[in-house]
């Protein structure tokens, strides 16, 4: 089992279209999470940004851009990018660090500020980047896969477009709990039904949409956490970064197909259920243990697929665990108490440390009306496209 | 004045009518198939590396899953801003010999309510989009009648 680190302090800039930059998001994330932890920024040893690929080249270099906008005190630097696992990298990277000896407390901090409408690839013609071919050939956007797996689950498992609302119901209801959302209202199955389809089977409310927002992290080694007075903090058990083994074969975004299964055997289970079995390995815990997760519901659907790609059911299961209740708030293993993406709307680096930002939250007990009574263990999931694993178990 | 006909994406399809078909390459050493094609190196993590030869995919397959694009997407996809929308329907399907999951457009005319999971579609040549110049080719799936 590798060692722990201490969450010292989490902070959010709320998600929204409010039109400014990503480092006023970001810098806003770090203030709060630097405040909550009670440290200095000047007694920050190394600053980690998740990078995002809409702010130009400040965003390439996150990390340096929060450090200078916070005020230049020296600090140990690092970038990272890994799409929706963006921010997961960053923690790992801060982890890894801490672990190593080489920094004693370690600011993460990730922020985004979103375009209208679907993500788009960059400009240019690059014939050689499946990002670039997929919207070329096919104008295959995000939804567009969603859609299919959705409908592969309709098929499979006969998945309903009713069940597929009640995700979004449920996480409507606990995002309208949640100060840091976007979308705070509740949603009924009538008004997903009468939302308009985007890629069939999904419909607009099925989706979730784009945001600004930010979010950071301070973490901290054992150590320091002791010396700094902080009594039984949250510690960070496992962060899974890992990627697909050959051939993969279920098809990932931004692909036009899978890898042949013709010369080589598939590995048992997917890519995804890899992810958090690396998690779960590396904590040395097992579904059974958890008392909460926050997953990716890029789609009310995908959602469904994290319940059993975490292990929480049987696989074609998950519409029974969400029918029973299992997943709601009071139900065993509650899902996406945060409100979810359904919620707040995707910012692409600032999402896996907003997910971690929630687990603190629980674990501390101070997460008010969206509360997981005595939660003791949580766990993130999310996937980063071009084959990034995103997991993280955090207990108390 | 007349257009020439120029695959959107060179190599990856070839022939016409009923001799219309994918194409991918075969690694020489572990029989690995890859579709986009590589032509550099194998990607069979056990594999020594092996010479890449272009071969062409079965041209039937079952249908794995199926979607349809509501809205406009955004450019590099080419679209006439003119003209109304017109959805299109995406098709993933599923090469039994390759082992290979080969998402495409269906054919036009095909929607959504045509199309089950498991149903068979054969590849056929089919046009992108149209310019000036050059008729941009593609590959379109269209279902062959046979239900899953
Ligand atoms: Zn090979």
């Amino acid at each position: 089992m590798t060692g722990e680190v201490a969450v010292l302090g989490v902070g959010m800039h709320p998600w929204g279209k409010w039109g400014r930059g990503f480092v006023e998001y970001g810098v806003t994330a770090a203030r709060t999470a630097l405040a909550d932890a009670g440290i200095d920024w000047r007694d920050i040893g190394s600053i980690v940004g998740a990078d995002t690929v809409r702010g130009g080249y400040p965003g390439y270099v996150a990390g340096a851009t929060f450090a200078k906008a916070l005020g230049w005190q020296g600090a140990r630097v690092a970038s990272v990018y890994a799409a929706c696992a963006s921010g997961a990298q960053a923690l790992n990277t801060a982890r890894a660090q801490i672990l190593a000896g080489l920094a004693d407390v370690v600011l993460v901090v990730g922020a985004d500020a979103a375009p209208k409408g679907f993500f788009r690839p960059a400009g240019g013609d690059r014939p050689d980047d499946p990002d670039w071919l997929r919207f070329r050939v096919l104008g295959a956007t995000n939804p567009t896969y969603f859609g299919l797996y959705a409908r592969r689950r309709m098929a499979l498992y006969a998945d309903t477009l009713e069940d597929f609302a009640q995700v979004k119901v449920k996480n409507a209801a606990l995002g309208a709990l949640n100060p840091h959302a976007r979308y705070r209202k509740k949603v009924t199955a009538e008004e997903v039904a009468g939302s308009a389809v985007v890629a069939d089977p999904l419909r607009l409310l099925d989706i979730c949409a784009t945001s600004d927002g930010g979010a950071a992290v301070v973490l901290s080694s054992m150590d320091f956490a002791r010396r700094h007075g902080a009594a039984g903090p949250v510690r960070i058990r496992a962060v899974s970064t890992v990627t697909p083994s050959y051939p993969n074969t279920v098809l990932d975004l931004p692909d036009i197909a899978t890898d042949s299964a013709a010369a080589v055997r598939p590995a048992d289970g997917t890519f995804r259920a890899s992810i958090a079995r690396a998690a779960y390995e590396e904590a040395g815990i097992g579904p059974e243990d958890l008392s909460l997760a926050e997953v990716y519901d890029l789609s009310t659907a995908l959602e469904l697929q994290w319940y059993e790609d975490l292990g929480l059911c049987g696989e074609g299961e998950a519409v029974k665990l969400l029918r029973e209740g299992a997943t709601s708030l009071g139900g065993r293993i509650p899902v996406n108490v945060s409100g979810g993406l359904a919620s707040f709307g995707e910012a692409v680096p600032a999402q896996a440390i907003a997910q971690v930002c929630e687990l603190t939250w629980q674990l501390r007990g101070s997460a008010g009306d969206r509360q997981v009574a005595g939660a003791r263990v949580g766990i993130t999931a999310n996937q980063g496209l071009f084959g990034h694993g995103s997991s993280v178990v955090a207990v108390r | 004045m007349s257009r020439t006909r120029t695959p959107v994406v060179t190599g990856w399809f070839a022939g016409e009518g009923d001799d219309f078909r994918l194409l991918g390459t075969r690694c020489s050493a572990c029989t690995s198939v890859f579709f986009p094609r590589e032509d550099a190196f194998c990607r069979n993590p056990g594999c020594p590396g092996g010479e890449l030869v272009e071969v062409p995919l079965s041209p039937r397959g079952r249908v794995w899953s199926y979607t349809d694009s509501r809205y406009r997407p955004p450019s590099p996809y080419v679209t006439d801003p003119e003209l109304s929308w017109e959805p299109y329907t995406l098709i993933a399907v599923e090469l039994e010999s390759e082992r290979i999951v080969v998402l495409g457009q269906a054919a036009p005319g095909i929607t959504v309510a045509d199309l089950t999971v498991g149903m068979e579609v054969v590849v056929v040549p089919g046009v992108l989009n149209e310019d000036a110049e050059t008729t941009w080719t593609t590959w379109h799936w269209q279902p062959t009648g046979v239900a899953a």
